[in-house]
């Protein structure tokens, strides 16, 4: 245990210090920052960003970390410095009285010097020492050195100085930034790579179909790991933006969270509830089949809940975007004047992917959306190839579900083209796919909408009609006959016929009641009648009854009082059975 | 420290009269090295051979490091001349005398006033 400990402190000793350069995605790549103490060189070819990478440095050295710099220009005059410093948000004039940043302007021109004998380079070691000292600088550029070879001839006693200078910057301790042309062949046009045994970095500028990109490569770091790939990167108003790469893992949270698609028919046909947070989803379809107003639709769903959203247009403007929205009932701008919505556009040719990339990258840093539309990313990464283009939505797609951002793509898919195919390939990358489609039968073109599929949710298979009306997007039904899928008026006229038919049936049942009553109170009255002569007979039956109880009477009064006349007594027994 | 040298007192108005300029020379060393002491020497011969009215300042710039940026210098030694313009400077220990004089333009100064 004990022996760990030692060895652990050992290998911290060891382990190279690090100056951070306090550049966006440098220190990342770099595994925090230049070597301490040590020089690094910076080189590339011209304007690809040497001179304003070793101002960041020195600013952000001064600013952020406080360790005074020293720059040293050998190019460019100090109206030119400053205003090149100006540009990135650095105030040189004020840094300098403020004794945080030292300059030296060094200006050789050959035709107006001699050379006769030897001679050493102690001026400039002098003028160096002067301004290290003046300010109590921790940090150094000089830039370009190789001015110098231009201005002087005698290349070997340039060498055997470059070589003192080196030696004497290490021994300062200061941290040096040297920056050098590139050259046929090799890193730098005087070999400057010879001297600078630390730390190489590598700038590059490439046009690719009249589209530049910047990148960035740490070609040598002795003595500590560094990203090693080509790391594209901007310069904007506020410096340097490179990007990294190294996040590029399969290792982001998966929220069970669920996100309103923007509409509550298509959310029922997401099991429900909509996306999920922090998932990709890909609306694909053809021209006018609706992509961008379902965009919408999400976009203003988001924004009505309070939650940020970005928008990179590649194909409209911002404001033909919200006119055109409008028209369908989906009002962006108060959203836009509230800050919650951000339209960010910009032609796909503008710059190449890469920078685009980087571009997202910075402006999803700064606004902290909740949702980011993409649309439509096929307009975006036609100007590269299919590779670039996939590669550069992985890493897209990566960071933003890194940030746990949930992204919506619109792709446009050419006619004739599968529907379940993406000119991009990135299918498999997307968790949610929707596709539109064009649906054309009977002489016109109507809008279908069917989820291809979509990750980790019970999702509707049916194919609903995708509508665009005055108060923004529906979904219906599709009637599914025997000629397939209606939609449109085609759907109407089945409806209708439907409703028709309805109330023919309806027609039908009234005039049965009707019958039906009618035959029940004829029954009724039937029945009435019937009871009523039963009622009668029963009458004639109690009457006559009556009648004969009547005559009965009559006869045996009649009788009794015969037989009193007649005084006999064998009819008395037989009626004196009331009498007794 | 100026270590100001100055020739030829009275000459100076007789020379500018003439229209000949008064030679301004600076030299920059960095304390004192062999090969500044050897650029000093040489100046100094090639200044009593070949000019008259002339000020010679010697600039050591450890003691007035400051003073290297007026003049643009980087190389020890250099000879700066301020005057006749325009501004010349010569970089090494001055023993070519020939180079020396190219620089200073005194050649063709020479030819001039012996024609």
């Amino acid at each position: 245990m004990e022996t760990n400990d030692i060895m652990a402190k050992q290998k911290n000793l060891d382990q190279l210090q690090k100056t951070p350069t306090g550049i966006r995605g440098l220190d990342e790549i770099a595994n925090g920052g230049l070597p301490k103490g040590r020089t690094a060189l910076v080189c590339g070819n011209a304007g690809c960003g040497k001179t304003i990478l070793a101002m960041e440095f020195i600013a952000r050295g001064a600013l952020d970390f406080g360790e005074p710099g020293v720059f040293i220009a050998f190019e460019e005059t100090p109206e030119e410095l400053e205003k090149n410093f100006l540009s990135l948000g650095f105030d040189l004039k004020k840094l300098v009285a403020r004794k945080m940043i030292a300059v030296d302007y060094v200006y050789i021109e050959r035709s107006e010097i001699e050379e006769t004998g030897s001679y050493d380079l102690d001026g400039l070691f002098i003028r160096l020492e002067h301004a290290i000292d003046s300010v109590g600088a921790k940090r150094v550029v000089l830039d370009t050195l190789e001015v110098l070879f231009a201005g002087l001839s005698d290349a070997a006693i340039l060498r055997a100085e470059l070589r003192r200078l080196f030696r004497w910057l290490k021994q300062k301790g200061v941290t040096a930034i040297v920056t050098g042309e590139r050259g046929q062949g090799m890193l730098t046009r005087y070999g400057l790579e010879e001297y600078v045994a630390d730390c190489v970095i590598l700038l590059d500028l490439r046009v690719q179909e009249q589209i530049a990109t910047r990148r960035l490569r740490v070609v040598k770091y002795r003595g500590s790991k560094h990203g090693a790939d080509e790391y594209p990167f901007l310069i904007d108003e506020h410096g340097l933006s490179i990007l990294p790469l190294s996040s590029l893992s399969l290792n982001h949270q998966a929220s069970s969270k669920r996100i309103s698609a923007g509409n509550a028919r298509l959310d029922r046909m997401l099991d429900g509830k909509g996306y999920f947070r922090g998932s990709t989803v890909l609306v694909s379809g053809t021209a006018g089949a609706g992509k961008s107003s379902l965009a919408a639709a999400f976009v203003l769903s988001a924004c009505q809940r309070g939650e940020r959203a970005l928008y990179f247009a590649f194909e409209e403007s911002p404001a033909q975007i919200m006119r055109n929205m409008n028209s369908i009932g989906l009002d962006l701008e108060p959203m836009v004047r509230k800050g919650l919505l951000k339209f960010q556009a910009a032609r796909p040719s503008l710059h190449g992917l890469e920078m685009h990339l980087v571009t997202m990258h910075k402006a999803v840093d700064e606004f902290q959306p909740a949702v980011v539309v993409l649309d439509p990313i096929s307009n975006l990464v036609a100007v590269a190839t299919v590779t670039e283009g996939k590669s550069m939505l992985t890493r897209l797609i990566d960071f933003l579900k890194c940030d746990g951002i949930t992204a919506l793509f619109t792709d446009l898919i050419h006619g004739g083209a599968p529907l379940e195919t993406t000119n991009e390939e990135i299918s498999s990358l997307i968790d949610t796919w929707i596709s539109l489609r064009d649906m054309e039968v009977n002489g016109e073109r109507n809008r279908g909408l069917q989820i291809i599929k979509s990750r980790g949710m019970a999702h509707s298979n049916q194919i609903r009609e995708f509508l665009l009306t005055r108060k923004g997007i529906d979904l219906l039904d599709v009637y599914l006959g025997p000629a397939g899928v209606l939609t449109g008026s085609a759907r109407v006229a089945q409806e209708a016929e439907e409703k028709a038919e309805t109330l023919v049936q309806q027609q039908q049942r009234v005039r049965k009641q009707h019958e039906w009553r009618r035959k029940r109170l004829s029954l009724e009255r039937q029945m009435a009648e019937l009871r009523a002569q039963s009622e009668m007979e029963a009458e004639e039956e109690r009457q006559i009854g009556a009648q004969d109880e009547a005559l009965a009477k009559t006869f045996a009064r009649n009788r009794n009082a015969l037989a009193n006349l007649r005084g006999t007594d064998q009819f008395v027994s037989r009626n004196g059975k009331g009498r007794k | 420290m100026k270590n100001q040298t100055s020739k030829a007192k009275n000459a100076t108005a007789s020379e500018k009269g003439k229209g000949k300029a008064v030679w301004q020379l600076r030299l920059y060393v960095a304390g004192q090295t062999p090969k500044s002491m050897a650029a000093l020497t040489n100046l100094r011969k090639i200044c009593e051979e070949h000019l008259q009215d002339y000020t010679l300042e010697v600039i050591d710039l450890l003691k007035q490091p400051q003073l290297a940026h007026g003049d643009q210098i980087l190389a020890i030694p250099t000879l700066v001349r301020k005057l006749p313009t325009p501004m010349k400077k010569i970089i090494g220990d001055l023993s070519n005398t020939e180079r020396v004089l190219v620089g200073l333009d005194l050649r063709e100064a020479r030819r001039k006033t012996n024609d």
